[in-house]
């Protein structure tokens, strides 16, 4: 269960919501409303006054690599730190590890070779992918590498942002089909797209960021919002 | 044994040799003219009052004004520092930061190079202290600017890949392991360089001097060993104390990056 309460965003007025586990929150509003803003502070990535629960803690109350860890943000054009996609997986499998038995280690690997093998599948990704530079690899299979990489450890809470915009009709079914499956496993899901069909099949609710502007605002305020 | 004396003659001379960059700036329309009058005053200025100074220090018994010219020292290091950042960080904190790391790395490793290896009576003689804090202090200052600059660009590049790293679950020193991996290198390269070249391209400037005032070359060249080893030690504390202070000023405790820190580019770098 995550729990929102007066998260002070950007120029936005305060925010609160709740979203239980297995319940996607799809995430409305214009250009420059401040949906990307939204979920990075969620994710504790920029500054925000107010207070974020995941089952009753506060994210101040644990390290923010940890919550972050937890609360995972997927962004709308992933950036990789490394030259191939493999590179980056193995950064944060190293990570859980450190300085792990060489049993625990290698029952870890074992378990996530697994998850990582499903998760190919899953996503309609050629195995020969993770090895190949990246930038030779399109837009469309980097954003599914993207959420491979942000599922292989199993966070409770997912923030998507625009999650099938590089993606062919297709492709976007995979991505889809999997954040279902996500839900189904219990995890929350945030969810900003453009896709109005994809945010209506998934998302039990709606929250409109530019209707959360106080009634009390000039009526040209939201004749512009609309 | 001792150098001929050079006259005011001599120096105006040598002075008329900076027409010729004027010539280049002038010739390529480089707009360095201003620049080149002021800088060439300031090093005259600058280099006489030190003369001075120097003198008046070395005539004294009390280590109080040695101290307080390594003070002078640092803060101008320190100063040089900051300057010379293309994105510096906002506020006093850079500079005071600077200012106390060199003054801690100059310390420590002239007092190694003197009281430990030179060894004069007594052991804090400014004649000693003063320059070998001055060597140790614009070499590290080399460094810690190059170190810096070359964090605080790539972090401003390379945003969107560090934060996909932090999204993940990643602290901030493995967020920025590879910026400020490269980044100490590329702090630690222009010593690495002098020491590769000296004695073959280049005859150090503490060699020459000596060799200048009469001192026999084999001694001179033990002399020159001696500080560049030190040189070399106190460029890679202070660049690694400037790398490690670098990440933490552009991150925050809940290991966000903080761009907005940076003041906008100036392009007098």
């Amino acid at each position: 269960m995550l729990r929102i309460e007066n998260l002070k965003v950007g120029e936005l007025p305060p925010l609160s919501f709740a979203l239980a586990d297995g319940e996607c929150l799809a995430v409305d509003g214009p250009s420059g409303a401040g949906k990307t803003r939204l979920l990075r502070a969620v994710a504790d990535l920029d500054p925000a006054p107010g207070h974020i629960f995941l089952d009753g803690a506060e994210r101040r109350e644990m390290p923010a690599p940890a919550w972050r860890k937890l609360v995972r943000y997927v962004a709308a054009e992933p950036a990789w730190w490394t030259d191939t996609a493999r590179g980056a997986i193995r950064d944060r499998e190293g990570n859980d590890n450190p300085k792990g038995k060489a049993s625990a280690k290698g029952k870890a690997s074992a378990k996530g070779k697994d998850r990582l093998g499903w998760l190919m599948d899953a996503l309609g990704l050629d195995a020969a992918l993770l090895d190949r530079p990246l930038n030779l690899v399109s837009t469309g299979e980097r954003q599914r590498l993207a959420l491979l990489r942000t599922l292989l450890d199993e966070p409770k809470v997912l923030l998507l942002d625009e999650p099938t915009a590089a993606l062919d009709a297709g492709n976007a079914a995979l991505v889809e089909e999997l954040i279902r499956y996500q839900l189904l496993a219990g995890r929350a899901v945030l969810l900003v797209s453009h896709d109005g069909g994809l945010s209506n099949r998934l998302a039990s609710a709606h929250l409109e960021l530019a209707r959360a502007v106080p009634r009390s605002q000039p009526a040209a305020v939201s004749g512009q919002a609309a | 044994m001792s150098a001929p004396v050079l006259t005011q003659f001599d120096l105006a001379i040598a002075a008329s040799l900076i027409l010729l960059n004027a010539a280049v700036s002038w010739g390529f329309r480089l707009g360095l003219e201003r620049t080149l009058a002021t800088t060439a005053l300031r090093m005259v200025v600058q280099l006489s009052l030190v003369g001075f100074v120097l003198t008046f220090v070395f005539a004294q018994t009390s280590p109080a004004w040695t101290i307080a010219v390594a003070l002078v020292m640092a803060a101008a290091a320190g100063y040089e520092v900051v300057s010379r950042q293309q994105r510096r960080l906002a506020g006093p904190v850079p500079f005071v930061l600077g200012t106390g790391m060199l003054l801690f790395v100059g310390t420590l490793f002239s007092v190694i190079a003197v009281a430990g290896l030179i060894g004069p009576e007594p052991w804090y003689a400014p004649r000693y202290l003063l320059p070998v804090l001055g060597m140790v202090l614009g070499n590290a200052m080399t460094g810690v600017s190059l170190v810096l600059d070359a964090i605080t660009s790539a972090a401003v590049r390379e945003q969107r890949q560090i934060e996909a790293h932090l999204a993940l679950g990643a602290s901030r020193f493995e967020a920025f392991s590879d910026v400020l991996r490269r980044g100490l290198r590329t702090g630690l390269m222009p010593i690495l360089n002098a020491m590769a070249v000296a004695g073959v391209v280049s005859l150090p400037g503490m060699m020459t001097g000596q060799i200048l005032a009469g001192a026999d070359p084999v001694e001179a060249a033990k002399y020159q060993m001696m500080i560049l080893f030190v040189i070399a030690g106190a460029t890679a504390l202070s660049v690694l104390l400037a790398g490690f202070a670098a990440v933490r000023l552009l991150t925050d405790d809940r290991h966000r990056l903080r761009l907005e820190r940076l003041l906008p580019a100036t392009s007098s770098a």
